[in-house]
């Protein structure tokens, strides 16, 4: 499995990158931790003439805290992300996500600015970054623009990225302190993608559920904000009527593939029970 | 396609090649170093038969190219071994403990399992399987495999290893 010949290019300043990707055109494409794409080149379903290779981009790494959000640089691996007390203690659902992504080797080279940029319906942190209501900071030869999370997917491997956009950052808002939060993931193995999996933050205050947010993983082309879902929610107990309502509602919007890992049914129902696992465990760890 | 010049150092020794950029890290050390030890299993990043530790990193060198390694300091089975010759406490315990039948998942998991205990010197039974979760062995069933770990991990803390009741 040899993939097809290429020129390859490591470029030390995202202006550069920009630069190169904007004069190769369809002829050039970013480079991250390559699990994604270099796949898909040794099948030659990716023939790229060119690799802009984003690792030795220093302003591309690590997280810094912002106001009241967290930025973290594009080339920041899953590994890394798992390792950091500022991500952990601030937005943890970004560890428990990252933990179920692959495999620890893949999780050393893999990053979040790829998993979010690529497109993949498969991919986790897409779905974490609309329940969190990140923004993406994006470099193109015009400069930079931010495009959030909730409008950047528009169908499979689809996103508002253009040719030659460099995707730099992840701007994320920190959720309230005691808010509740979980990332059910069904797969058929470690290493699979999702079967269905479902990402819920919410606050509780008084027994009640203040604010909830729900994404939805690998149940249609792009992932999903189950914004009716958790509009039902606010202001319950969480009592199984209620979750049941908010279950149909989220089934509602999925319109998943039948694949190997089953029937387009199964795995629509899969995310009400994913969403169901998530709802009760944020509500276990928020307080209030 | 113009070959780029990469230079790495593998096992401490520093090696300078000319590489055709498409060149993928495992044809590199194979083909073009003779160094046999990292194998190809399935080469679509699943088996992890491949894995290497690069800059502190396991990572299957199936799904990295050469020209990406340029600068790296690797080790692979071949540099795992004590500098006297004599076995490292992984490759004692996987001899043990049984821990391979046809081996060749072994060179994979060896070096996986090295960079584990690196980060984690005491991994309990289940951090141990998650940790290898990336290498698929199709003889053992994994039990010996993690005892062989579990053994490794005491010797190398001067404990004496006690093996589970079943």
């Amino acid at each position: 499995m040899i993939p097809g010949a290429f020129a390859y290019h490591r470029p030390t300043s995202v202006k550069d990158a920009v630069g190169l990707l904007a004069k190769l055109g369809d002829e050039g494409r970013a480079l991250a931790g390559g699990h994604s794409l270099i796949p898909m080149m040794k099948l030659r379903l990716a023939t790229p003439a060119n690799l802009v290779d984003l690792a030795g981009i220093a302003e591309l790494k690590g997280a810094r805290a912002d106001g009241n959000d967290i930025v973290i640089g594009a080339m920041m691996t899953q590994h890394e992300l798992i390792g950091s007390d500022l991500l952990t203690s601030k937005i943890p659902i970004l560890r428990e996500t990252s933990l179920q992504i692959a495999d620890p080797q893949v999780r050393y080279l893999g990053t979040l600015g790829g998993n979010v940029a690529n497109g993949d319906p498969g991919n986790d942190m897409p779905a974490v970054m609309m329940c969190l209501g990140a923004t993406y900071h994006v470099m193109g030869a015009k400069g930079e623009r931010r495009i959030a999370a909730r409008e950047f997917y528009q169908g499979a491997y689809f996103t508002a990225l253009e040719t030659g956009d460099v995707l730099t950052a992840i701007r994320i808002p920190v959720p309230p302190a005691g808010h509740g939060y979980a990332y059910e993931k069904l797969k058929r193995k470690i290493g699979d993608y999702a079967t269905a999996a479902a990402a819920v933050i919410l606050t509780m205050t008084g027994g009640k559920v203040g604010t909830c947010s729900i994404g939805l993983t690998n149940v249609a082309e792009t992932p999903l904000w189950a914004q009716d879902a958790a509009k039902i929610l606010v202001g319950s107990a969480l009592d199984a009527a209620t979750v049941k309502k908010a279950v149909a509602a989220a089934e509602a919007i999925t319109a998943p593939a039948a694949d190997a890992r089953g029937p387009a049914q199964y795995r629509t129902k899969m995310a009400g029970v994913m969403l169901a696992r998530a709802l009760a465990r944020a509500k276990a760890r928020a307080r209030g | 396609m113009a070959k780029s010049q990469v230079s790495m150092k593998v096992n401490g020794k520093t090696i300078e090649a000319l590489v055709e950029p498409r060149t993928l890290l495992i044809h590199f050390l194979r083909d073009q170093q003779n160094i046999t030890g990292p194998h190809i299993g399935c080469e679509t990043s699943h088996c992890g038969a491949c894995t290497v530790d690069l800059d502190g990193k396991s990572v299957k060198s199936c799904t990295v190219f050469a020209v990406q390694a340029n600068g790296a300091d690797i080790r692979t089975i071949e540099g795992v071994a004590n500098a006297d010759g004599t076995l490292h406490a992984l490759q004692e315990g996987f001899r043990e403990m049984h821990g391979l039948q046809c081996g060749f998942c072994t060179p994979g998991m060896i070096t996986r399992a090295y960079r584990l205990l690196q980060e984690n010197k005491n991994p309990s039974e289940e951090e141990i399987r998650f940790g290898i979760s990336g290498n698929l062995c199709r003889c053992t069933g994994y039990q010996n495999i993690v005892k062989a770990i579990q053994f490794a991990a005491a010797k190398l803390n001067g404990v004496q290893f006690q093996e589970a009741a079943e």
